[in-house]
């Protein structure tokens, strides 16, 4: 069968050399990573759009614990990524032990930032913050936080289940480094968005 | 195992991107501490955000290790997203100044 007959029996693409080089579901992560950007693009220009509007947006974040607590969160989802290149790299060295121990040291990593998340939001809502109100300032303070340190936060939890999912499958064989790999991608990506989140959210209201 | 002889050592190779990144994430804390106006804070924020992302994007995802056409189809198309997102800032500012017709 020539090239043109397979092509117009609907084989075109199996015949077609993938431009990126990459496996189809590394470029189906990517296109998720790019729209997944766009959408917390949105959501912190949003954020920008009411902070900017209001007169009297509210500077809340102490040093001690809020800022304190950032930190900490970032250099534990910093390390996470780099647990999770250790992973990558043992599963696709054919490690299966040592990929799971990196594996699941990213997860662990994972719950830690997420139960310290879950502490900021906890000591914010004793001060009164809620969804629209607050007591110093704009209500939709509250709303823009929660939204967007709720949605990254609800990406940390699903790449944790993911990660634990991946991780069990993996080991069994019935997954390939290839997946591991993938998985890594969306890590790298909670991590990034984090990057800007703690600098516009955070940093840009800190208490004087 | 053959395999996990070539594997430890992509934790060591990727440090200084690690450290840098905590470096940043530092400097941005330190940055604001200092007194700068909010644009300018803003701006030295973005920037280092930015360069963290891209060293993320880079190194940790291996962007810089496909091929250029999958770099060039991701981030100039995310790039003119974002930019086109602000065309938002006019409205903000005449808000802020309860100007509801303002030029």
């Amino acid at each position: 069968m020539s090239e043109t007959e397979a092509a117009m029996q609907g084989h075109g693409a199996m015949l077609e050399a993938s431009p990126y080089a990459i496996p189809s579901r590394k470029l189906t992560m990517w296109l998720f990573i790019l729209s997944d950007a766009v959408t917390f693009g949105a959501i912190l220009f949003g954020y920008g759009y009411l902070r900017t509007a209001s007169n009297d947006w509210p500077t809340p974040f102490k040093f001690n614990p809020s800022i304190l607590n950032v930190m900490i969160m970032t250099v534990v989802l910093i390390t996470s990524s780099l647990t999770m290149l250790g992973a990558v790299d043992a599963a696709k060295a054919g490690d299966k032990p040592k990929a799971t121990r990196f594996l699941w040291s990213t997860i662990l990593l994972g719950v830690i930032f997420a139960g310290l998340h879950l502490r900021e939001w906890f000591s914010m809502i004793d001060e009164g913050v809620r969804l629209f109100q607050n007591p110093w300032g704009s209500p939709l303070f509250g709303a823009s936080f929660f939204s967007i340190t709720g949605l990254h936060m609800l990406h940390v939890v699903t790449g944790v289940v993911a990660i634990a999912v991946v991780s069990r499958l993996f080991t069994r064989g019935r997954l390939t480094p290839g997946h591991v790999e993938t998985m890594g991608l969306y890590w790298h990506f909670v991590d990034l968005v984090w990057m800007f989140v703690v600098p516009l959210v955070y940093l840009l209201n800190i208490s004087r | 195992m053959a395999g996990s002889a070539k594997s430890g050592n992509v934790i060591v190779k990727y440090l200084p991107v690690y450290f840098v990144l905590l470096a940043i994430s530092f400097l941005e804390v330190f940055l604001a501490y200092q007194h700068f106006s909010t644009a300018g804070l803003l701006a030295f924020l973005l920037f280092l955000a930015v360069c963290g992302a891209m060293l993320a994007v880079m190194y940790f995802m291996h962007l810089a290790h496909e091929r250029r056409s999958l770099f060039l189809t991701l981030i100039p198309a995310l790039i003119f997203v974002l930019l086109m997102m602000n065309m938002i800032w006019t409205d903000s500012f005449r808000l802020l100044h309860m100007r509801p017709f303002a030029h």
